[in-house]
């Protein structure tokens, strides 16, 4: 079973990715900030980390560099999900490492499909 | 005293004098060398034997009168830093190397002029040094009490050996180099010591003889009033007394500029234009001390040795007759000094004279076409050596086989006459552009002409003992024309009487005949630079008018043949350089003429470097009006230049501004795009949630109803969201216009901070935070309490996000106090970082100091207090002193 990592501030908008996941046979962690979601991935170990930007204490930007930095973390799949959409944002983001960018606001349907291909490669 | 001792003190003296000047020579550099008070004390050479022992011979016979000659110095002084400057100026712009230089060049390089002006500093200058050899000479004989004159060969004679070492000094120090305009630190540093001396040892005699030989000053006046004519020797006598005073004064002003000596160490040595500033209070005040107790010394000798001796020699035969040698010899030395000093300047600034505007300029030039560089740089500074050997072997014979009869003060004021004969083309040159050549020449002819007739033939003819009629009756037994009494006018003596003709017929002249005739263009230019010379200081090269054609290869040769290949490739390369232009010009432009011209100057003297240069170039002639045109041109170019410098730096501090501008517009858009940044995600969250909420809700039609309940509820609290932040945004924007109107009316404060309270206690609960309000009078006050309890709300808010939880502590307190109501509120929170403190009223500004990195709100809570606080005409602030959490003030008027 596929394990996803969804961290967001935001309770309703994590509760309507938690139950879409969990909808599409994903083993589901949630997290609502950076500190939380590495702490998290001391025991756990998902395929994809689903990551918003401005959160509170650690911000999705140090969140990916420490997961990237991780050599036991190595082959999960880091993606942004961020209402941060200017180019230079998301140029920012793929500078840094991450494996795909995804704007808020957004469509469940879509994102599930994106990563899920994510997975295939 | 033996001689032979004495003369051995005399050449210990000298080697002294050589070994300070190797010293200045050698620490060319040196603050000790170069600096305000060796400049000054350099002005002393003014003061030579004439001083030193003429002005008490002088004042023994004459009384007061012998000050004259001090008064035209201290009067000129002060008009030094005017005019010494500008001479000073344009003899550095232009490497003048001597006074016939100075005043040949302000003449369109005369070549005639510049002999001309030799010749008469020649006249003048010859006799006057032999006086100084005089001198020696009898003061010799005074300490040896014997007679040095008797010996019948000149080689027996001390005088003759001194005058040599003198000229070997002179030679030795005076021609190091081939450019004339250099300064010769050696002979100055050595002249300025001399003065020194000469100063002190004079002083020391002036105290040993009032204070010692005599009780002071009034004792000398009480004994000498009951022995002789003293009213007439403390006054200046009648009408005529005072015509003779003025003119005297007059005449010694003239010399100060003048005699060649002065005009070599006062503008041709100078090195820092600034140390003229010294030089005008200290050299007056060298000149008081000097003359401080020449009348005592001159009475204290006629009270003590009567009318028999010479009184020229007093200082001397005071000590002596008191058997005082060692003072003697002090004296001696001090007079000795004044001669070296006198003679090695005088000579040095004749031999340049001699060599720049005499011999090479008329002859020798050619000769150098045909040598080698460092042929031609020996055989000028030969001519220099040989010249100043002349100079000082003349003045020995002259002083041989005449000096017996003349007085140093007579031979003194003469020498003075004659020279005054430069002034009117020097002075009114300079400040007068008409001066011509044409006018300068028959005015110093004429001059000397006078000076002639009225001075020195009846002067050398008394002398001789002498007295063909034409003194007495007039030349040609015609009663106006009689030499001491031109015209009738009779109550002069004969130096003043010969300077007001000479110098009264000069002035007419020069006048006239510039006035009828045009000088040529290159007079006229050089004229313009002169009068003009602050202005074309900054023009150099550009004020220099030619036109013709000229090849840039033959002025390189001519330049060679006096500098050498290396150092004239590398001046034309520096000017190149300056004038950016190609290395291999061909032509050579009027700048290039000057500047090569200027090059020689220094070596040959300007008619000669004129002469020089103009046998590789074809010059045409320009007419006046065009040169004028030129200079017109060139002062134009550089108002211009001074108009775009003012303009540029105004543009420039505009620049500053718009820079300024700028940054604050690159901020205010920064703050603008962080608050659109802002905006957007807290727009873009609830909408985001909707979105997602919809989506599911809509595919999943067999979801649990307890779950359907729980995203229909969150979509409902996204909503009331974004509504509350459209409502925030707004509300800021309808605040900001100018137009917006508080509804005010008469509230009690208490009940609506306790309503501001009320609506924040659930979220106050959440945190478990106490919000307190410590006041509870009633106060009434007019205000808009819709939007007073907002500003409550907001700050309480805040506080309460920035606590921490369970141990949230806010307070609200207020009193009267000045008619205002003065409201407070405290919270125990984190506080606001200093650098934040001054920001957080901004609209859009949001404290990074948030315990989250996202920031909370919109940023404009406190942005909208402030609103509304100034349109109630309060104030609100943060107490910065306050370190325990954040605390806000409130002001506001009870009317």
């Amino acid at each position: 079973m596929k394990k996803i990592l969804i961290v967001d501030d935001e309770p309703n908008i994590l509760m309507a990715l938690e139950y879409a996941f969990k909808k599409n046979d994903f083993e589901v962690f949630i997290a609502r900030d950076g500190s939380e979601a590495l702490e998290i991935l001391k025991n756990e170990h998902p395929n994809v980390v689903l990551l918003d930007i401005m959160m509170p204490k650690v911000d999705g930007y140090q969140t990916l560099q420490i997961i990237k930095q991780n050599e036991n973390l190595k082959d999960v799949k880091v993606v942004f999900l961020t209402a941060k959409s200017k180019k230079e944002d998301i140029e920012k983001g793929f500078s840094l490492g991450v494996d795909q960018y995804f704007t808020k606001p957004f469509s469940t349907k879509k994102i599930i499909a994106e990563i899920n291909l994510l997975l295939q490669e | 005293m033996s001689s032979f001792v004495l003369f051995a003190i005399i050449i210990l003296y000298l080697a002294f004098l050589f070994l300070i000047a190797f010293f200045a020579e050698k620490n060319r550099r040196s603050k000790w060398v170069n600096n305000p008070i060796v400049y000054t004390l350099s002005f002393g050479v003014y003061c030579s034997a004439w001083t030193y022992y003429g002005s008490i011979g002088e004042a023994a016979e004459q009384g007061v009168r012998f000050l004259a000659i001090y008064i035209g110095p201290i009067i000129a002084a002060p008009l030094w830093i005017i005019l010494l400057r500008k001479v000073i100026r344009i003899s550095k712009q232009h490497k003048i190397s001597s006074l016939a230089d100075f005043i040949s060049l302000r003449y369109g390089k005369n070549r005639f002029l510049g002999a001309l002006v030799t010749i008469v500093c020649l006249m003048a200058i010859l006799p006057y040094t032999s006086l100084q050899l005089k001198s020696v000479s009898e003061t010799f004989e005074i300490m040896t009490q014997k007679s040095l004159m008797k010996s019948n060969s000149i080689f027996t004679d001390s005088t003759f050996y001194i005058s040599l070492i003198l000229a070997v000094f002179a030679a030795l120090f005076g021609t190091q180099t081939t450019d004339a305009s250099q300064k010769r630190r050696g002979i100055i540093f050595s002249v300025a010591f001399e003065s020194l001396i000469k100063w002190l040892f004079f002083i020391i005699i002036g105290i040993y003889c009032t204070y010692f030989l005599f009780d002071g000053t009034s004792d000398i006046v009480n004994q000498f009033k009951s022995q002789s004519n003293f009213e007439s020797l403390v006054t200046l006598g009648s009408f005529e007394g005072g015509f003779n005073w003025f003119f005297t004064i007059m005449l010694s002003f003239i010399a100060i500029f003048l005699l060649p000596r002065q005009f070599q160490v006062a503008v041709l040595e100078n090195n820092r234009e600034k140390h003229l500033k010294t030089a005008i209070w200290l050299f007056p005040l060298y000149l008081l001390l000097f003359n401080i107790f020449v009348i005592f010394i001159a009475w204290a000798g006629k009270i003590r040795l009567g009318n028999d001796v010479n009184a020229e020699y007093f200082t001397l035969l005071l000590p002596l007759s008191e058997g005082n040698i060692f003072l003697a010899m002090l004296v001696f030395l001090g007079g000795l000094s004044a001669v070296i000093s006198m003679v090695i300047v005088s000579s040095l600034a004749l031999s340049i004279m001699i060599s720049n505007n005499l011999i090479i300029p008329y002859g020798f030039l050619s000769k150098f076409v045909k040598n080698e560089p460092e042929k031609n740089e020996r055989f000028i500074k030969n001519i220099r050596r040989v010249a100043i050997f002349f100079i000082i072997i003349v003045s020995y014979s002259l002083f041989y086989s005449f000096s017996a009869k003349m007085s140093l003060y007579s031979i003194g004021l003469i020498s003075f006459v004659i020279i005054a004969q430069l002034a009117p083309s020097f002075f009114i040159g300079l400040f007068w552009n008409r001066g011509s050549s044409k006018g300068a020449i028959i005015g110093i002819f004429i001059g000397i002409l006078i000076t002639f007739f009225t001075l020195l033939i009846p002067f050398l003819l008394q002398a001789n003992s002498l007295h063909p009629q034409f003194l007495e009756e007039g030349l040609f037994s015609i009663d106006l024309l009689k030499p001491h009494a031109l015209f009738g006018i009779d109550f002069l003596t004969p130096p003043t009487h010969a300077f007001f003709w000479s110098f009264t017929v000069n002035c007419f002249c020069y006048v006239y005949f510039s006035l009828s005739s045009k000088g040529n263009y290159r007079e006229r230019n050089y004229a313009e630079m002169f009068v003009d010379s602050k202005n074309f200081t900054d023009l150099q090269d550009n004020a220099f008018v030619w036109k013709g054609e000229a090849y840039v290869s033959d002025i390189k040769e001519v330049l060679m043949r006096f500098l050498g290949q290396e150092k004239a490739t590398r001046a034309l390369n520096i000017f190149f350089a300056k004038y950016n232009l190609p290395r291999n010009t061909q032509f050579a432009d009027a700048k290039l003429i000057h500047f090569s011209e200027q090059l020689l100057t220094g070596s040959i003297g300007s008619a000669s470097s004129k002469i020089l240069i103009q046998s590789v170039v074809k010059e045409e002639e320009i007419s006046l009006v065009e040169v004028l045109r030129i200079l017109e041109e060139s002062k134009e170019a550089i108002a211009k230049s001074k108009a775009f410098k003012e303009k540029s730096l105004e543009l420039s501090n505009l620049a500053n501004q718009l820079k300024e501008a700028n940054l604050k517009l690159i901020e205010k858009d920064k703050q603008k795009d962080e608050f659109l940044d802002t905006v957007a995600h807290e727009l873009k969250t609830p909408i985001t949630g909707i979105r997602a909420t919809t989506e599911l809700l809509l595919d999943d039609a067999a979801m649990p109803i307890e779950m359907k309940e729980q995203f229909l509820n969150n979509m409902l609290q996204d909503a009331e969201r974004l509504s509350r932040l459209i409502h925030t945004i707004l509300d800021f924007e309808k605040l900001s216009s100018e137009y917006h109107q508080l509804t005010k009316s008469t509230n009690d404060i208490s009940k609506t901070i306790a309503r501001a309270i009320a609506s924040l206690q659930t979220m106050a609960a959440k945190k478990s935070c106490a919000i307190i309000q410590k006041s509870t009078y009633s106060v009434t006050v007019n205000y808009d309490e819709d939007r007073m309890i907002q500003v409550f709300t907001n700050l309480i808010a805040n506080a309460i996000k920035f606590v921490e939880p369970n141990e949230g502590l806010i307070t609200i307190e207020y009193l009267f106090e000045d008619k205002q109501l003065k409201i407070t509120v405290t919270d125990n929170g984190k506080g606001i970082p200093e650098q934040d403190q001054q920001f957080i009223f901004d609209k859009f500004f949001q404290s990074k100091n948030q315990n989250t990195i996202k920031p909370i709100g919109t940023g404009l809570g406190l942005a909208i207090c402030k609103q509304i606080i100034d349109k109630h005409q309060g104030a609100i602030w943060l107490d910065n002193s306050y370190k325990n959490g954040a605390k806000f003030h409130i002001k506001m008027p009870l009317n």
